[in-house]
């Protein structure tokens, strides 16, 4: 715990980092609309970026690796939904999915911006696009549900709906993170992570109970990305160290409130809960699904290609 | 005739009407035309609601909805690059063009739907060839530095062409307008940064941004139309203050724009007949190559064919979703029905 909110309040500018911690004390606030955030409050990437390179807000080598986790599952998320931009169902989804892989990409640049604080080998910290663009597979941290193919709408749909109901009860309680700065992200994206549970709850239920053939879908679609839910729940020593130390949670403590929240809406869309067995994952040791380098390579391509380069 | 107030005149015919007489129904065509005619000579608006005349509708409802399409269709280049920005931070400023390109899709069909037609209809005319769209968006995105280019120059002639268009004489075409043309203005600057990052980096980068630049600057000038002598429709859409300036002012005013800020860029424009005619106070380019123009136009272009594909790919996968939609908001609404019947 190296960043306190005195240390992390120094960085001022456009946006205070304390700010999002402070707002963040109330749970009301977690419902506050997203929309309606104050430009002067807003907690940008490139504030936490500034903060890291000046030396006011600096990860411990544990928050950092915890950083790096969330980071790289927004991120992984961010690219594959980004994908659906132009090829969406209906134009409002094209705009609807596409704000959601936005809300994603940013809260991935805000926790590798600061997960960049404590990562250089020279002692330097790195940004997010060296984290980005110029990690291997390996290094990745991302878990498996993130890196899932997009499959049809109901996969996708699926997939968003688990990982949406997971990331606002983590967002949640990382907003009482004795890390200022961890407790500040999760403070701006829980809101956001709050209209995608209300995107993906209600498309679930229209494909459930919208025909026949939606149903199926939505049916397979949870098959398909359920052996892939055990994973986010699963503690390890640095989640346990975390947890001791009061920066984040151990992600076991989150299941019951996820499976009781989504266990309402599958109870109102009449499907069960999917009786398939789960896979081990192992992305947080970075041992990764065979999808992850097709998109890393995709990714990567023109950044790698131009090494240095400033874009 | 002075004596009388005009009023606007109701356009969809009311359930009596189909009982009026021939001679009511010449009178109120006659009463609308006037009332239309005063409109336009004052310079003001028409509202859906109004009476217009049957061509003008026709025309209007061609030209947004040819509008809302190049938005459509002119996401495709740019998703093509969503997934390989070189840096998040572009990929964040990428993705949020792309996606108010969709929602400038949605004003435009909603203004058009104005006029009479729906969205499915305007979307099926697109899949099926019938409807056209801006045919720039027939070029492919080869680098990353068209993402610099069609912001600067594709943009930066689209917002020459739709800031007049504020002031169309189509309410809610004009007040679409209004907000399409703040958000292109931030396209525009977007892609004047990617373009200038791009010049002051490696001498690779700098040869990319310049050779963007060569491939998009044609197709960008052909984006105002053809030359006015050969644009039969201009006239008359001048005449109803849907149009305001000629497709030459319009082209020969962005080149200038251009010109200003290519220097800035240190790039150059592939043009060396452009000059500024202190006769005429207006600037001048070489000749375009209008017969390829008019190629592109006919289908036959470099991206064309891929172009409708992705789109008719996109809406047949998407089928059993809106089906979906549809069903379950119909049970919805019966299930709302029995709980107030019951009551």
């Amino acid at each position: 715990m190296s960043t306190t909110p005195e240390t992390a309040a120094e960085t001022g500018g456009h946006g205070d980092i304390s700010v999002g911690v402070q707002g963040a004390s109330g749970s009301g606030e977690a419902t506050a609309s997203a929309t309606r955030i104050t430009p002067g409050n807003a907690l940008r990437p490139e504030d936490i970026a500034l903060a890291v390179s000046r030396g006011t807000a600096k990860p411990s080598e544990d928050v950092a690796e915890f950083a790096l986790r969330l980071g790289d599952d927004a991120l992984v998320l961010a690219q594959r939904l980004g994908h659906w931009i132009s090829r969406a169902p209906e134009l409002e989804e094209d705009i609807a999915l596409g704000n959601i892989a936005l809300d994603q990409l940013g809260h991935a640049r805000s926790f590798l911006s600061y997960a960049g604080g404590a990562l250089g080998e020279d002692g330097t910290a790195r940004s997010e696009d060296d984290l980005a663009y110029f990690r291997s597979e390996p290094e990745f941290r991302s878990v498996e549900i993130f890196e899932l193919p997009n499959g049809d709408f109901a996969v996708t749909i699926a997939r968003q709906f688990v990982v949406s109901y997971y990331q606002f009860e983590l967002y949640s309680r990382l907003t009482q993170s004795t890390d200022a700065t961890l407790a500040g992200i999760a403070a701006k994206a829980v809101k956001e992570v709050d209209y995608h549970r209300d995107h993906s709850a209600q498309w679930v239920l229209r494909l459930a109970q919208g025909t026949d053939e939606s149903r199926e879908k939505m049916i397979h679609g949870f098959k398909v990305i359920w052996p892939y839910v055990d994973e986010l729940f699963r503690d390890d020593e640095l989640t346990a160290r975390l947890s001791e130390a009061g920066a984040a949670v151990e992600p076991s403590s989150l299941r019951a409130n996820f499976d009781r929240l989504t266990g309402e809406v599958l109870a109102e869309a009449e499907l069960e809960v999917p009786n398939v067995q789960p896979t081990p994952g192992g992305g947080r040791k970075g041992l990764h699904s065979e999808h992850l380098g097709y998109l890393l390579a995709e990714m990567q391509v023109l950044a790698r290609e131009y090494p240095g380069a400033s874009w | 005739m002075a004596s009388q107030t005009l009023q606007s005149v109701p356009a969809e015919p009311s359930p009596v009407r189909h009982e009026q007489s021939p001679e009511d129904a010449a009178r109120l065509d006659a009463e609308g035309q006037a009332y239309f005619d005063k409109v336009m000579a004052e310079d003001s608006r028409i509202e859906p609601r109004d009476w217009m005349p049957p061509a003008y509708r026709k025309t209007l409802l061609r030209q947004i909805s040819q509008h809302a399409h190049s938005e459509i269709i002119g996401m495709q280049p740019e998703a093509n690059w969503i997934s390989r920005a070189p840096s998040l931070k572009r990929k964040a400023i990428l993705m949020a063009k792309v996606q108010d390109e969709a929602g400038h899709g949605l004003y435009l069909y909603s203004a058009a739907e104005t006029l009479g037609q729906p969205r499915d209809q305007m979307m099926q005319d697109l899949m099926d060839g019938k409807a056209k769209y801006s045919s720039i968006f027939n070029y492919p995105a080869r680098t990353w530095a068209d993402m610099g280019a069609i912001g600067w120059m594709v943009d930066g002639a689209a917002i020459a062409n739709q800031v007049p268009l504020c002031r169309a004489s189509f309410g809610p075409y004009g007040r679409a307008m209004v907000r399409v043309c703040k958000e292109e203005s931030f396209h525009q600057r977007q892609g004047f940064e990617i373009l200038l990052e791009l010049s002051h980096g490696t001498p690779e980068q700098k040869q990319m941004a310049q050779d963007a630049v060569n491939r998009w600057y044609a197709p960008a000038l052909m984006m105002f139309g053809p030359p006015d002598d050969d644009s039969p429709n201009s006239k008359q859409s001048m005449a109803w203050n849907i149009k305001r300036f000629s497709n030459d002012e319009l082209r020969n005013r962005f080149v200038g724009m251009m010109m200003e800020q290519v220097k800035v860029l240190e790039l150059t424009l592939p043009d060396k007949d452009i000059r500024f005619n202190e006769e005429t106070k207006k600037w001048e380019h070489g000749p375009l190559d209008w017969d390829e123009f008019h190629e592109v136009l006919k289908g036959r272009g470099p991206c064309n064919a891929q172009r409708l594909e992705r789109r008719r790919e996109a809406h047949q996968n998407g089928a059993w979703v809106r089906e979906a939609a549809a069903a379950y908001a119909d049970k919805q609404r019966r299930k709302q029905a029995e709980k107030v019947s019951a009551a």
